[in-house]
């Protein structure tokens, strides 16, 4: 009875994989999407020259990324979380209550935040401070903190053109809002001299304040990926997205990108610190795994190699800024040197 | 007293069954009014489909077609084996980044060599060739050392943006803006084209390769995709048919009607509206956190999608059951058969059909199915071919991705190229989901009874 066979064979395929031993032969990789085409480039390159099967290299953001990385030691747990920003020390303390004590930070680069609108509309040159004034929830008008009236750009600044104020800013998920809050909301705060007031005003917590971004509609949170940025700037001419500087230059014939205190947002001015609004981006590897899982050693070795981290690898091409202490991070991966 | 009657008549002859009064009147008009916004409906669905389709189809089919260029290659020998012994231990050590000069002073010589000037910058000209030709031919030249240091002739790729550029995608002035190509690059590419060396041909690697890092759209496939997608589909079926054909005929042949089989009765309808990444959630914790199966594994991907798919079997699967006319039942226990006997000789053949229906219909809902396995690793980036069984992983256990997922993950991607190829990987998609209907409705058509 063909019944009774179907039953036998799905017990028989029960029993094979309860006893299946779940070895893993291949570096395991999630976390943060800005990291993703890093990885994946680094994977492929690591995959086609080694004798190591190619790492697995999963998407969902830094927090996910760095939580399913805390979870435990073993071969059902990822090896390398990528991340946008440094770990957290509560992040670290989660990862030290599930055994995961070894843990390496390795900085790759330096990825840049820029801004860019339509190609077809106007083009911009930003302070931090206009940004400021455009996006925060409250600012200081004649020495007053009022809800913010501004609604066109010429208010912020009479040099910018007559344009509806709209912007498409990174949500709170993403790891690029943090660098957005302080280094441009904030800052721009100070340069403006209006954090003096909120100080006066609300007390040393009051300045916080002039963080919060305003909630009518005109600062849109994107909780999506930068094509989506993308699609709702090629809707709406007026749109000014924020957007990573590999995106932007992976689509210069959608976009135009805007100035930055007179500094226009490239490999080299990132790399010399002149454009003000950047982030270094790292992976953390789980120490534990190494011997364990194989190639994966050899694989952040390959990763931070000139080869591919260098200031002409594909890396950089692709539009990381490349760190100019590389030598000394390759020498710490090279040790193992974990953190603390 | 005939006439004064006939005279009462009139009026009631005006009342003719021909002639509408204006009730009748109004309710015709409420009856076109019904049939209009019914057709409406009809159209409004149809066009939906139709711009779906052309969008769909319009960005995609593009990504069945590729462009190669035919290449002589030179491979210099102080290049490729500095060491000059021809150990392939010893050549696996120059990797694929010295091969890309490699093309790219193959490529400039040929253009020089056809009498082509251009302003570009020989690196610009190299951008021409897809990153992944200097896998190809270096896995070439690892297979073949005797090679080395003489010519070879190659079909390699061409980069995203000339392909973009024969397809229509990247024009002159957008590539004036672009950062990774120029105009005079084009030009060459035109000209290469004209000489026959650069062509766009129909490119069934589409369906074999596996996916590709963002600097080479051009080599993306869903080879990976599809391996993955067929495992887990061979898992969903093997483990939901027998189980949710078993659970259909316990409850609706055997179990007594009481208070526990009500409760299980509601469970598995209630389960069916489960949003499916409820299961994801719940196939991490067991299947991966506790039973310590692989990651982005297809096995796990499989058991989650069969945990989703068992209710919707199971539902359609009764509701056959239920159809087969009770005199069936009682002629096979009248003629002594017993109740098993009844139901697997005479009832279930004839549910058959119903049942393999709903089979196929909850397949083809799992094989769609994306947020579950974002929750096991399964939206990721795999570019090893899964194997079903290896002695390490154990059976289906190697890292996979599936067929919508691909999709998700390509539309993420920021160079423009990959839009074509997510609108391709629907195509694939669409195709499965149709052929596995089609066989439902066959099956259906040709063992279907009526009573």
């Amino acid at each position: 009875m063909s019944f009774m066979k179907l039953t036998a064979s799905t017990l028989a395929i029960a029993a094979i994989t309860a006893t299946a031993a779940a070895a893993r032969d291949n570096v395991h990789v999630a976390g943060s999407s800005t990291v993703l085409p890093y990885a994946t480039i680094v994977a492929e390159a690591f995959g086609e020259n080694f004798d190591f099967p190619t790492p697995v290299v999963e998407s969902g953001g830094s927090g996910a990324g760095i939580k399913s990385f805390c979870e435990g030691v073993g071969e059902q747990y990822i090896d390398v979380a990528n991340a946008s920003r440094a770990i957290k020390d509560t992040e670290i303390a989660d990862c030290a209550a599930n055994g995961v004590t070894d843990i390496m930070q390795v900085r790759i680069g330096y990825d840049g935040i820029v801004f860019a609108s339509d190609i077809n509309g106007n083009a911009f040159e930003f302070a931090p401070e206009d940004w400021y004034k455009a996006l925060a929830a409250e600012i200081v008008v004649d020495g007053k903190i009022v809800a913010n009236p501004n609604t066109n750009w010429n208010q912020v600044n009479p040099a910018f053109p007559d344009q509806p104020i709209l912007a498409f800013i990174p949500g709170t998920k993403h790891g690029t809002r943090e660098v957005f809050d302080t280094k441009v909301i904030e800052a721009g705060c100070k340069a403006s001299g209006d954090e003096e007031v909120f100080k006066a005003e609300r007390g040393d917590d009051g300045a916080k304040a002039c963080m919060a971004i305003r909630t009518d509609g005109k600062a849109v949170d994107i909780d999506g990926d930068y094509t989506e940025t993308l699609s709702r700037i090629s809707a709406d001419v007026n749109g000014i997205g924020v957007f990573g500087l590999s995106f932007y230059e992976n689509n210069t014939d959608k976009l135009q990108v805007a100035t930055m205190g007179g500094i226009a947002p490239s490999t080299a001015t990132i790399a010399d610190g002149t454009y003000p609004v950047s982030r270094p981006l790292y992976f953390y590897v789980k120490a534990q795994h190494i011997g364990v899982i194989p190639g994966l050693q050899e694989y952040i070795d390959f990763f931070v190699s000139d080869d591919m981290a260098g200031p002409d690898g594909p890396l950089a091409a692709y539009g990381l800024v490349s760190d100019p202490e590389l030598a000394q991070t390759q020498a710490d991966v090279a040790a193992d040197k974990t953190m603390n | 007293m005939t006439d004064a009657s006939m005279g009462a008549a009139v009026p009631r002859q005006t009342k003719s069954i021909l002639i509408e009064d204006a009730r009748t009147k109004k309710r015709n008009a409420a009856e076109r009014r019904f049939r209009a916004y019914g057709l409406a409906a009809i159209c409004i669905a149809v066009l939906a489909l139709i711009i779906l389709l052309t969008s769909v189809l319009g960005n995609g089919l593009s990504a069945y077609k590729q462009t190669f260029l035919d290449l002589e290659v030179a491979l210099p020998a102080e290049k490729l084996d500095p060491k000059g012994n021809r150990d392939p231990a010893e050549m696996a050590k120059v990797t694929t980044l010295a091969y890309g000069p490699v093309l790219q002073q193959s490529l400039v010589a040929k253009l020089a060599e056809m009498g082509l000037t251009t302003e570009a910058s020989n690196k610009d000209v190299g951008e021409m060739i897809s990153k992944e030709a200097a896998a190809t031919v270096r896995n070439y030249v690892l297979a073949h050392p005797e090679l080395i240091g003489g010519t070879v002739e190659m079909n390699i790729l061409a980069s995203g943006r000339i392909d973009g550029f024969f397809k229509g995608r990247v024009t002159m002035e957008s590539a004036a803006l672009d950062k990774n190509t120029s105009p005079e690059v084009l030009v060459i590419a035109q000209a290469l084209k004209d000489a026959g060396i650069m062509k766009t041909r129909i490119n069934w690697d589409f369906l074999t390769n596996p996916d590709a890092s963002d600097q080479r759209p051009e080599a993306a496939g869903l080879g990976v995709a599809i391996l993955g997608s067929l495992y887990m589909m061979i898992v969903v079926l093997v483990l939901s048919l027998p189980l949710g054909v078993a659970a259909a005929v316990y409850l609706e042949e055997f179990a007594k009607k009481n208070r526990f089989t009500d409760l299980i009765e509601v469970n598995i309808s209630n389960l069916a509206a489960v949003p499916s990444i409820v299961y994801g959630i719940l196939g991490l914790a067991i299947f991966i956190n506790f039973a310590g199966l692989n990651q982005s594994s297809p096995l796990v991907g499989g058991l989650v999608l069969t945990l989703m798919t068992l209710p919707r079997i199971i539902i359609p699967a009764r509701a056959a059951l239920k159809s087969v006319p009770p005199s069936i039942r009682d002629a096979a226990l009248g003629v002594g058969a017993s109740k098993m006997q009844s139901v697997f000789h005479h009832v279930l053949p004839l549910a058959a059909p119903g049942i393999l229906t709903g089979v196929i219909i909850g397949l083809a809902q799992a094989l769609g199915e994306t947020a579950p396995l974002l929750l096991i690793g399964m939206v990721a980036f795999v570019r090893d071919y899964p194997e079903a069984y290896s002695s390490s992983t154990g059976l289906f256990g190697d890292p996979s991705t599936a067929l919508p997922v691909q999709v998700y993950n390509w539309t993420q991607r920021a160079d423009p190229a990959f839009v074509e190829r997510a609108s391709g990987a629907i195509i694939a998609l669409l195709v499965f989901l149709l052929c596995m209907n089609a066989v439902a409705i066959i099956l259906r058509r040709r063992f279907e009874r009526r009573w």
